[in-house]
């Protein structure tokens, strides 16, 4: 049994902010970012992007880039929006959505471009 | 023709027996596993089980003949063998909606499972299923909130919710266990449950509880960003205790309340749901005392009739049993259930041991929760079994990591992630679990250290009850 190590968390630590599903596991590269994009597709979910300051992250309401994708399954288009509004908002947290209209929810949810901590 | 009157004793089947009869829409339909006293013949004992759980008694009255008993009557419609049991049969009766009242599970079970269950010319007798039709439904309130308003009001979509019951379950000081809560959401966890022990004993009085409870999940949602609950319990003695509590509750902004609806009852729980619905606090449903009336093949109420009850009384949470964990759970019959909890319309599935079509219409769905002797190595099959609408809970399995409950929490909030995203990515995960998770923690030591803990334990009993099955 290795040596008991310290949970390292805290209101100071700005790193401790988290944003919900994915946001345990390393930032995601341009080829994992991709699959989920191709997951939501293929469920005939419509892809959105929003993005936010990260001091307001917890926030239900984002800013929405543009309209949601209806009808979308271009995965290079999708990617191209997520990507267009990182450049336009580098700072900012950008985050990926699948709604899922018959369930009245979002079937999918998730930071792909992580802002910088505050 | 008017009829006359007769005294004396009738055999049911002259009566309540009926093949030839047609279940209407809208009646109330129950499948019944019969074990007949030995010399009673199928057809008298399905007739006496649907006089006796309808209009019927021992003897003819006089005052049957001052309604019309052949429109109240339950009827026994149909018989089959049950596979695997030359014993018992399955019996089919249908009941007139007008013999309910509207909204009341209460009204219902007081009459499907009352004074018939101790009737003496069955030796055992098991409510397999209920078709409860839409209009009957539609008299009841339901889930106070249901799936897709707790994922709105909690800001989580796209994975299962995460869980964890704070242990030991009795002795720990308010101040305490709201440690203990604290350090589980700020290690990760969407959720922690109040055990469904603890109510107001004298080591930790309900008030202290909330108090520290609560400002463990405000701390724990400023440091990490992210909406965090606690399941307070309510459970009380008396419906006027419980309300007490509720809206104290209610008054620190608690997001979520508990309650336990079987050794709580159905009035309070019914209740409770309406009230949490006019509030808006999202309930979590326990549901101790349900193997009592459920494990026993032969004898009892199986439990996707129990998650009906639950449904139409009102909860956005109830256990289901995890498959894999410490508890009894057949996997096909939990698949069953945990259907019935959250869909909208389910079609008979006798391979899900699903006796009758049911049609929710527009009542919400509840969130499944797994929960009992589950560790970071059941998450591909939980992840895979349960789908996104769950709760896992993982008790010891976040409390007994040896780095302490924010770490356990951590290592179950990385792995559950890690199997949703492979999911996602097409990966069979139940097939490639361990790849998936060495793979996460090769980033994370919590979940490392979790994984070299609680490699060697299972739960390998076989079910005591299944699915009947042919056995010749």
């Amino acid at each position: 049994m290795s040596e008991m190590q310290d949970y390292s968390s805290s209101l100071e630590d700005v790193n401790s902010r988290k944003f919900e599903t994915f946001s345990y596991l390393p930032a995601m590269d341009a080829e994992r970012i991709r699959k989920q994009v191709e997951y939501i597709v293929g469920k005939g979910w419509n892809p959105a992007i929003e993005h936010t300051e990260p001091e307001n992250a917890f926030d239900h309401f984002w800013y929405m880039w543009k309209l949601p994708l209806f009808g979308e399954t271009d995965v290079e288009t999708i990617l191209a929006e997520a990507e267009a509004c990182h450049k336009a908002h580098p700072e900012n947290h950008v985050r990926l959505i699948g709604y899922d209209n018959y369930a009245q929810s979002k079937g999918a949810e998730m930071v792909v471009y992580r802002g910088k901590p505050v | 023709m008017a009829k006359t009157y007769n005294a004396g004793v009738k055999d049911y089947r002259e009566t309540y027996w009926m093949p030839d009869y047609t279940p209407k829409d809208t009646d109330i339909l129950a499948c019944f596993k019969i074990t007949p006293q030995t010399g009673v013949p199928r057809e008298e004992a399905a007739a006496a089980v649907a006089a006796e759980s309808s209009t019927g008694t021992w003897t003819t009255v006089w005052t049957d003949l001052l309604t019309d008993l052949d429109y109240y009557k339950g009827r026994a419609y149909a018989i089959e063998d049950v596979p695997g049991n030359d014993e018992a049969f399955y019996a089919f009766i249908a009941y007139p909606i007008d013999l309910f009242e509207e909204g009341s599970v209460v009204n219902v079970f007081t009459s499907l499972v009352g004074n018939v269950f101790g009737f003496k010319a069955v030796r055992a007798l098991r409510l397999e299923d209920v078709r409860f039709p839409i209009a009957y439904v539609m008299t009841c309130n339901g889930p106070p909130h249901g799936i897709q308003v707790e994922r709105d009001i909690m800001n989580k979509y796209g994975r299962p919710l995460l869980g964890c019951t704070i242990k030991p379950k009795l002795g720990l000081s308010a101040k305490n266990y709201g440690r203990a809560v604290y350090e589980c959401l700020r290690g990760g966890l969407d959720f922690t449950k109040d055990d469904e022990n603890v109510n107001s004993q004298p080591f930790m009085r309900w008030r202290q509880r909330f108090d520290f409870v609560m400002e463990a999940i405000d701390k724990a949602e400023r440091e990490t960003g992210e909406r965090k609950g606690h399941y307070l319990n309510v459970t009380a003695p008396t419906p006027e205790e419980m309300y007490k509590r509720a809206e104290y509750a209610k008054e620190i902004g608690a997001p979520i309340i508990m309650h336990d609806y079987i050794t709580g009852g159905f009035c309070a729980n019914t209740g409770l749901a309406q009230w949490c619905r006019d509030n808006g606090l999202l309930l979590h449903i326990h549901r101790a005392m349900h193997a009592v009336l459920d494990r026993n093949p032969n004898h009892g109420i199986h439990f996707r009739v129990l998650t009906k009850i639950l449904r139409l009384s009102g909860g956005d949470h109830l256990h289901t049993g995890t498959v894999v964990g410490k508890l009894e759970g057949d996997r096909e019959s939990t698949l069953g259930w945990i259907d019935l909890l959250r869909e909208q319309y389910i079609k008979e599935d006798r391979k899900r041991g699903i006796f009758f079509d049911q049609d929710w219409g527009a009542m919400p769905g509840a969130f499944a929760v797994a929960s009992g002797g589950i560790h970071v190595w059941h998450m591909p099959a939980l992840v895979t079994i349960f789908g996104d609408d769950a709760v896992l809970q993982f008790g010891g399995g976040t409390l007994g990591h040896p780095w302490g409950n924010a770490a356990g929490a951590a290592a179950n909030r990385v792995a559950l992630e890690a199997c949703v995203e492979a999911r996602n990515q097409g990966v069979a995960i139940e097939k490639e679990g361990k790849e998936v998770l060495l793979k996460a923690a090769a980033s994370s030591p919590e979940l490392k250290i979790a994984m070299e803990t609680w490699k060697e334990i299972k739960f390998e009993f076989d079910t005591v009850d299944k699915l009947d099955v042919a056995h010749k």
